[in-house]
């Protein structure tokens, strides 16, 4: 399938995957994203850039925090915003996905933001809509998360100004996580020289290193002088087969506690997508700690929807 | 064509101004000619009030047709504009459409008092009803040309002529 996100123009038509996304284009995304962060401090915080123009949340998969981000993104930015969870909806009666998006389209939407259970769905959403319909992705299984590996960049950029000299860590179940490939490919874009995967090797896709990341599976090995951890969700769903023994286990080998977080370097950043399991991937006091700055991703998170969603409507 | 210093238009303009102004007038310049003749203005006539900047590119009418300008930059109101006196400078007044995108998003911060507005050039040719109170100089340039202020290293201000698709 051809990814239709760059437009005969080199603009941005929709947002599917961070893969391939130029460096232009993602530095554009952030200076934009920096450019929203003062709108919380004024009286009206909202701008007209997307006046009259109707967003539809599609989301095909429960979520609660980018769902709400998404419409808090679109109506700053003035647009009419109408939310579908559609697992509990038409397509529980038997209704297709394009026949689902057929139907919007006749109602006028200019833009469709997707989470969807299936890899490739927002892929084939964006192929088959009008050319003055834009698609954002906001999770298709575990092939992409482009929003938030822009925010987690974001975030990063924030606090440590310059990639060209960091070493980031991401650590946990890389190998069913969207996050961690939006994120990897994101950082290599921007010239991240150090860039690592952290986790059992039953949680961790054969052939990562092809991404250009180095793999540890000691997790203390792998925190040394890092500057940013970010720790991914241990999906409880995970645990039921037989790719990990317990959460128990599991904290034990790949939780971040301070002890671990000690090995990085003395100003790391700690990251975590969420939503989080206290004792499972990272220990509360690690989550509550100086270290951490997973609410500000969250707060940042908004800001970066808002500039992908000014962008790509602009085109 | 030849263009006037504009470095004597800076003067005359702060000439005009200064009797315009209070203390606490806040000064408020469009990015980027704007906001850099703003900035002068502020250290000429030595006002309390610090100064603000504005980045229209979130109100503009053409953004439909235009998108997103590159570079956007945050606004910066450092002071409260319920009330206040504010004077909005711009380089050069032409259609008024920028004018008009920076007043919307002043009101966004509040309800000012009385906003006026100062320029180095007006050249004609309004699109909308705005009118500036303090102007440097009058001057007529043909259609299909970008009038815009320049600055140098050392900071000194000239005038450029150029082609534009689309001038404001």
């Amino acid at each position: 399938m051809p990814n239709p996100q760059i437009n005969g123009e080199g603009k941005l038509q929709h947002l599917l995957t961070t893969e391939g996304l130029p460096r232009e284009i993602l530095t554009h995304i952030i200076d934009t994203a920096s450019s929203f962060i003062g709108l919380g401090d004024r009286e009206v915080k909202k701008v007209p850039l997307l006046r009259g123009k109707s967003v539809f949340n599609l989301f095909f998969e429960p979520s609660t925090r980018t769902r709400t981000t998404f419409e808090i993104a679109a109506k700053r930015l003035s647009a009419d915003v109408i939310n579908l969870n559609i697992a509990v909806s038409s397509s529980t009666k038997g209704e297709t996905l394009l026949d689902t998006v057929d139907n919007l389209s006749a109602m006028h939407a200019d833009m469709f933001v997707v989470r969807h259970s299936s890899s490739g769905a927002a892929h084939l959403i964006a192929n088959h809509v009008a050319s003055h319909v834009h698609v954002v992705n906001a999770g298709d299984g575990r092939h992409a998360h482009p929003t938030q590996g822009l925010l987690d960049i974001y975030t990063i950029r924030h606090y440590k100004k310059d990639f060209s000299n960091l070493s980031v860590a991401i650590v946990g179940d890389v190998l069913h996580s969207r996050v961690a490939r939006s994120l990897i490919h994101a950082l290599t874009t921007l010239g991240t020289p150090d860039v690592r995967v952290i986790g059992p090797r039953t949680l961790l896709p054969t052939g990562v290193e092809q991404l250009g990341v180095s793999v540890h599976h000691d997790m203390r090995e792998g925190l040394a002088g890092c500057d940013v951890v970010m720790m991914l969700r241990l999906q409880n769903e995970r645990m039921k087969g037989s790719l990990l023994p317990s959460a128990q286990e599991f904290f034990k080998s790949y939780g971040l506690t301070p002890a671990k977080l000690a090995l990085a370097k003395p100003d790391a950043i700690v990251m975590h997508p969420g939503p989080m399991n206290r004792g499972v991937e990272i220990d509360s006091s690690v989550a509550d700690g100086p270290h951490s700055v997973i609410l500000p991703q969250v707060t940042f998170g908004i800001a970066v929807r808002m500039a992908v969603m000014s962008i790509l409507a602009g085109h | 064509m030849n263009l006037p210093d504009a470095e004597v238009l800076c003067q005359e303009l702060a000439r005009k101004l200064r009797s315009g102004v209070t203390p606490s007038t806040g000064l408020v310049g469009i990015r980027t000619g704007g906001a850099w003749l703003a900035e002068r203005l502020h250290r000429e006539l030595a006002l309390p009030t610090p100064m603000g900047a504005l980045d229209i590119s979130f109100y503009r009418d053409d953004f439909d047709t235009a998108g997103l300008h590159h570079q956007v930059r945050p606004s910066q109101i450092p002071f409260d504009v319920n009330g206040r006196h504010i004077v909005v400078v711009d380089d050069v007044l032409y259609t008024g459409r920028t004018v008009r995108a920076a007043m919307n998003e002043l009101f966004d911060y509040g309800r000012p008092g009385k906003i006026e507005l100062a320029v180095l050039v007006d050249r004609g040719e309004r699109q909308l009803p705005i009118a500036a109170q303090y102007v440097g100089a009058s001057l007529s340039v043909p259609a299909g040309q970008l009038l815009r202020l320049a600055r140098d290293e050392l900071g000194g201000f000239s005038l450029k002529l150029s082609d534009a698709k689309s001038a404001d």
